[in-house]
């Protein structure tokens, strides 16, 4: 049995009268690239900003390289947070710091006693695997929102996270860029040997980096598996999402 | 974290009641939380600079010409019911008396309310709303620190420094509507304007100024700190912290005439 870095154990949130998630459970196994699947609103992007403390679950437990979150208190969670990366579904870059500031800030903060070209060099390869080394000094107003949210990915993967949570980081961007972003994920999978949740709509995605595939409907993931796995079913709303990719798309 | 927002299911006292005390119950822990985390490192030095720089120098064509308008208007405006005792030498000694004790503080803390204030509602409710906050949050560092400490600190600092140089300004002002008709030298303006000025005067002047800055700059905060999600909470924020701060620092400045009236009196 392969240590899980992320046990989610019947996960409940309502906002209001939203029920929202209604009895998560899943485990995030070390090393693997988990894909979520999901239509838009049934909380995907909810349930990943659980496993950072940024909200609060209604019920359930929710326990990151084994700490539970809802039990730290702040410098416990800041400390849990250093090791999981988020990237934002909307990048959610500084908009008044130029990129190198955007990736400079978790650094410095963070990482003690760093020298000026240590940090340079640092930002330059975050920013050389997202394939953005020539924007270092413009602010984000100025980048498209592939750009950004590439440096969003980069800002993130500067402090060499254990686990990583990508938010949709391939929505709104060409085939091309978005191959390139998929080997950027199997990437860091391999080199920092992390472990990832990998929330996204596209199908091509989801196959090239996701070792398992949940899908999360009405509130709880009901197919979860390889990709092949999850797909083999006659379910309506599952066969949907895969002829939208693959069928009419082509 | 974000605060708790107002209940929406069984009401302690009264809705209006209950959200009433929940929003004072926020509005002390925030202001709390700053004495908190203004004390305790790490400190972010380089943005508390760029802060200040920002407030005093944003804010300085905009105060030096009110600063300067009001000098000339406010003599002017006084000649007349001076001149009726034929006391228009007075006037050095009516206007920086005014300037200083009142219209000084309260005009440059009411510009900065508008230029400053709004600006910092906008600005941190628009990173709320696009999770500029929550990244900060989410790779370890402190976004109440870097944003909200920053931001209150500069302008605790720099509305003293804008007020001091508004009164100077007025007060040039006014000497140049004085010269004009009285034929006053800058000289004996000077002297008259120092030998009626207490130390009293000034100080209260500087405290209630620091007191008006640190107002303006923590009601910028909590709104657009706390605002809620969308962009209409960014609108709602600037506007929110105009009015708000603009309100208390006429409360203030009344409160604040009592309390140096009663030391006075002493
Ligand atoms: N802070 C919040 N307050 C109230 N409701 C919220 C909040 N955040 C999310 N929701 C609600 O939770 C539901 C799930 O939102 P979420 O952002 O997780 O969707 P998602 O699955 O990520 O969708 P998408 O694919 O469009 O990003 C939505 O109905 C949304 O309205
Ligand atoms: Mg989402």
């Amino acid at each position: 049995m392969p240590q899980s870095v992320i046990q989610i154990k019947d996960l409940h949130v309502a906002f209001g009268d939203n029920y929202v998630l209604r009895g998560v459970d899943l485990d995030l196994y070390k090393g693997e690239n988990l894909v979520v699947l999901g239509r838009s609103g049934t909380g995907k992007s909810v349930l990943i900003k659980m496993l950072v403390g940024l909200l609060k679950p209604d019920s359930g437990s929710v326990t990151v390289l084994n700490e539970d979150v809802m039990a730290l208190d702040s410098i416990e969670l800041d400390k849990l947070r250093l090791k999981v990366g988020f990237s934002f579904q909307n990048s959610a870059l500084y908009d008044s710091m130029t990129v190198r500031e955007n990736l400079e800030f978790p650094l410095v903060r963070n990482v003690r006693n760093l020298t000026r070209s240590e940090i340079d060099r640092q930002v330059e390869e975050a920013l050389d695997n997202v394939g953005l080394k020539q924007a270092i000094n413009q602010v984000p107003s100025e980048l498209s929102g592939g750009q950004r949210k590439r440096i969003g990915i980069a800002r993130t993967l500067i402090l060499k996270p254990e686990i990583m949570l990508y938010d949709e980081p391939t929505a709104g961007l060409d085939p091309i860029t978005c191959t390139e972003i998929n080997s950027l994920i199997n990437e860091v999978q391999e080199r920092n040997g992390a472990s990832s949740i990998i929330i996204t709509h596209d199908l091509t995605c989801a196959k090239t980096v996701g070792d398992r595939v949940a899908m999360l409907f009405d509130g709880q993931f009901q197919r979860m598996g390889t990709f092949d796995e999850v797909f083999a079913t006659d379910d309506e709303r599952v066969q949907q999402f895969y002829h939208y990719n693959f069928t009419e798309s082509k | 974290m974000n605060p708790p927002s107002p209940t929406t299911e069984r009401p302690l006292l009264s809705k209006r009641l209950d959200d009433i005390l929940l929003s004072l119950y926020n509005v002390f822990t925030f202001i709390g939380r700053f004495f908190r985390e203004v004390v305790l490192p790490p400190y972010e030095g380089r943005e508390i600079i760029r802060q200040c720089y920002e407030v005093g120098v944003r804010s300085l064509p905009l105060i030096s010409l009110t600063g300067f308008i009001t000098g000339i208007v406010f003599t002017n405006q006084s000649r007349p019911s001076l001149s009726q005792f034929g006391a228009t030498s007075w006037l050095p000694s009516l206007v920086s008396i005014a300037l200083v004790r009142a219209i000084g503080p309260l005009v440059t803390s009411l510009i900065a309310a508008g230029r400053v204030g709004s600006n910092i509602g906008a600005e941190l409710s628009s990173m709320r709303v696009t999770e500029q906050i929550d990244a900060m949050e989410v790779s370890a560092t402190n976004p109440f620190k870097f944003l909200v400490v920053s931001r209150v600190l500069a302008t605790t600092f720099m509305i003293p420094v804008l007020t001091m140089y508004a009164i100077a300004v007025g007060l040039l002002g006014s000497f140049l509507n004085v010269s004009s008709s009285e034929a006053t030298s800058l000289q004996s303006f000077i002297s008259e304007v120092f030998n009626t000025i207490t130390f009293l005067d000034i100080f209260s002047s500087v405290i209630k100024s620091v007191v008006f800055g640190f107002t303006i700059g923590m009601v910028g905060c909590y709104q657009g700190y706390n605002s809620s999600k969308g962009t209409e909470g960014v609108g709602k924020a600037a506007n929110a912290s105009v009015v708000t701060s603009m309100f208390l620092v006429f409360v203030e400045e009344l409160l604040a005439l009592q309390i140096v009236g009663a030391i006075r009196d002493m």
